[in-house]
């Protein structure tokens, strides 16, 4: 008879899980389920005539190579700005924790870069490495370097990876720092005491402790990367060149919006999205073994 | 007291006008200096009479702005008139049962519409099968080239612009000599370097006459001319003779800093070129391989020009003929033209033009309308109507960049982007049928 009396009406906790239920179901489940009938059409841009065709949107994808190409660019950019997002976030986060004078000012430094919008961003990273008027592409050229993001793919995925992780390395340094924080000095102090060195302090018990905040932001930056960065990719690279900076997200965009062929794009946001739910089952249910709490 | 009741009067007068007008939406893709024209133009037609009052508004970009006008018609909320680029002319025309063709429109509400007023290199690329067109012109530019002539002058170049391909290779050579990086750009690779290349020597860039006769189009632009272009181009780009800038118009700010001394970019740029060069340029025709012809076709446009959306009130249609009549007047026209750098798109505009002594003071920017107009189209200059062809266009520009990259040769770029092209026009077939 506990739970009763938390709530002596039977309507009361229905309502006050309705504004949840409500935006869930306006803005995800409606939404995911348009795409997932549209998936199964083939449509004209105004929708005049319109065709039932079962699976021939997602046969037609699955065949064309460019598709395969966008799948392994989105492998290799998210590892890229997940891995690299947080090593930098975390090196960042030990060493403001060891700050003593100024911390604090270290720390909103740090953290500036995520009060900024996605396109600002992007802008302010193309506006420095642009291959014409670009202060980086400058000094670059100085040193022998060419510079040119919109002919080289390599330069390319630097770009939108640079971009991309400076946006995203103040989240995870607040989470990080966060974590370090929350670490009981008298562990260290005894390992110390112990004879434990700075490196194997770390290693040992700072980053074990630290796991549940890695783990998390590991989610959260492989589905930034996903989704988060289109902007970031729709103002520098436009995918280019070739295909080689466009990813699943930047795709649908791309073949929807641009081109209009809502088929096609409805039939990839539906794999895009059964390609992330099975992500994040494979991260809860396999690396999340590995974290202690 | 007495000045209240005035002004009182004069509110309700007001008002009562604006009751009476007829209200219609124009969306359009003209920002900046250019949207601002707009809103001018737009504000001159409504200050002109009292039947129709005209509200424009920018959506973004062109695909931003069709996309746009798109979902509002699907939900109902359509604009009177939206400005569609050229290469959504195909979907715009499938959709019959949205669109209000202009001739009828005209034909219906505008007593002195004559459609042989109209540039017919202009109004060639909206016509249907019969020579009817679709859409209202507004800006139509085409591909020309822009030269430094500071440059030609330290590397003992005449003072002109290259007339050929050929001469383009040894300009840019003499360039490369006097000690610069770069010989030339180009904007809008597709538009300039595979679209107009096949139309100024009157190759076909597709079937079924470039696409107008029928939705069954293949696209043939994996032919030896184009390869050979492209292999040349590639060439060119290894020594730094051409050098890729960016699949718009990026490469305008190479050829501004002085960096590119020429560069293949639409006759639109023109006003930025003057705005921002800080030498002396000069305007000349977009080359051709003498090698391949003697006399080049005319160049195809780009640009876009105005749709009427049907689904309103019968009342909006007359006060859209009557705004379409006003845009097309010499004054309006030639006035937009000599601001911005897109073409006039009536004759009688060019006319005007030249008597206001437009071409005579402002040497080059005639280049593009005689490029135009000094030869009759054919059914491979006329234009182009492919389904799909935004993707068709980024499809191109995909694996162009694999050339500039370095990992592909022209000609499997070109079979890969024909391929891929062609998948995209049947799944337009198939959505259209």
């Amino acid at each position: 008879m506990h739970d009763k009396s938390v709530f002596r009406h039977r309507l009361l906790p229905y309502l006050l899980v309705a504004p949840q239920l409500i935006i869930t179901l306006v803005f995800f489940i409606w939404p995911a389920g348009q795409a997932f009938y549209q998936s199964f059409r083939v449509e004209d841009a105004f929708g005049f005539s319109t065709e039932f065709v079962w699976f021939e949107n997602f046969i037609y994808l699955l065949s064309e190579p460019e598709y395969w190409t966008s799948v392994r660019v989105t492998a290799v950019f998210s590892g890229l700005v997940a891995v690299s997002g947080m090593a930098l976030a975390l090196l960042l986060a030990v060493m403001a924790d060891k700050v003593v004078r100024a911390g604090r000012f270290y720390q909103t430094m740090l953290i500036w870069p995520y009060a900024v919008a996605p396109v600002v961003a992007a802008i302010l990273w193309v506006m420095l490495l642009n291959p014409s008027i670009g202060i980086i592409t400058y000094w670059l050229s100085k040193l022998g370097y060419q510079w040119n993001y919109v002919a080289n793919s390599g330069q390319a995925m630097t770009l939108v990876v640079i971009a991309s992780v400076w946006k995203q390395i103040s989240y995870n340094f607040i989470f990080f720092i966060a974590g370090l924080q929350a670490i009981p000095r008298s562990l260290i102090e005894a390992a110390a005491i112990d004879g434990a060195r700075p490196f194997r302090r770390f290693w040992q018990i700072v980053f074990p402790l630290l796991s549940p905040t890695a783990f998390f932001l590991l989610v959260v930056n492989v589905v930034y990367a996903f989704f988060d960065t289109f902007a970031i990719i729709h103002a520098t690279t436009q995918g280019g060149p070739g295909n080689t900076t466009k990813t699943l997200v930047y795709k649908v965009y791309s073949d929807g919006f641009v081109g209009l062929d809502l088929g096609s794009s409805s039939a990839q946001s539906v794999l895009l999205m059964i390609m992330v739910i099975a992500l994040t089952v494979v991260q809860f249910r396999y690396v999340e073994k590995r974290v202690q709490y | 007291m007495k000045k209240t009741l005035i002004a009182l009067s004069v509110g309700a007068l007001a008002i009562s006008q604006v009751q009476a007008a007829t209200d219609i939406t124009f969306w359009h893709a003209m920002g900046g200096e250019l949207g601002e024209k707009v809103d001018q133009i737009v504000a001159d037609f409504n200050a002109s009479q009292n039947d129709v009052v005209v509200h424009a508004s920018y959506r973004g970009n062109y695909s931003e702005t069709m996309t746009g006008a798109i979902a509002a018609f699907r939900s109902g909320e359509q604009p009177d008139i939206v400005q569609v680029y050229e290469v959504g002319t195909a979907t715009m025309m499938a959709a019959e049962g949205a669109v209000y063709p202009a001739y009828q429109l005209m034909n219906q509400y505008s007593d002195g519409f004559d459609q042989s007023a109209y540039l017919s290199t202009v109004t060639g690329y909206y016509a249907d099968a019969n020579g009817n067109m679709l859409s209202m012109p507004f800006n139509s530019s085409t591909p020309v080239l822009y030269y430094n002539k500071d440059a030609f002058a330290a590397a003992g170049l005449p003072d002109r612009g290259p007339k050929t391909w050929e001469e383009m290779g040894e300009f840019g050579q003499a360039i490369l000599d006097a000690g610069y990086d770069c010989g030339f750009t180009t904007a809008w690779q597709s538009w300039i370097q595979l679209e107009n290349l096949s139309a100024r020597h009157n190759v076909p860039f597709a079937t079924n006459d470039d696409g107008f006769t029928g939705l069954d189009t293949q696209v043939v632009f994996n032919d030896d001319l184009q390869i050979a272009h492209i292999e040349q181009l590639a060439k060119w780009n290894e020594n730094g003779l051409f050098s890729y800038s960016g699949r718009t118009s990026e490469g305008a700010a190479r050829f501004y800093s002085g960096e590119c001394p020429m560069i293949t970019a639409s006759s639109a740029s023109y006003a930025g070129v003057r705005a921002n060069a800080s030498f002396n340029f000069g305007v000349s025709e977009l080359p051709y391989w003498a090698s391949k012809i003697d006399t080049p076709q005319n160049t195809i446009i780009g640009g876009a020009t105005l749709w009427t959306l049907r689904g309103h009130d019968e009342s909006h249609y007359p006060a859209v003929a009557r705004f379409f009549e006003y845009l097309s007047q010499p004054e309006v026209q030639a006035d937009w033209h000599q601001f911005s750098g897109y073409l006039p798109i009536t004759y009688a505009a060019v006319e005007l033009t030249k008597e206001q002594g437009f071409y005579a003071n402002n040497p080059g920017t005639d280049v593009a309308i005689n490029q135009m107009t000094a030869v009759e189209p054919t059914a491979n200059s006329r234009g182009l109507r492919l389904g799909n062809f935004p993707q068709i266009r980024d499809i191109i520009d995909e694996e162009l960049e694999s050339v500039w990259n370095g990992d592909a040769t022209a000609k499997q770029a070109l079979d890969r982007a024909a391929r891929r092209s062609n998948q995209q026009l049947r799944r337009f077939e198939r959505a259209n049928r």
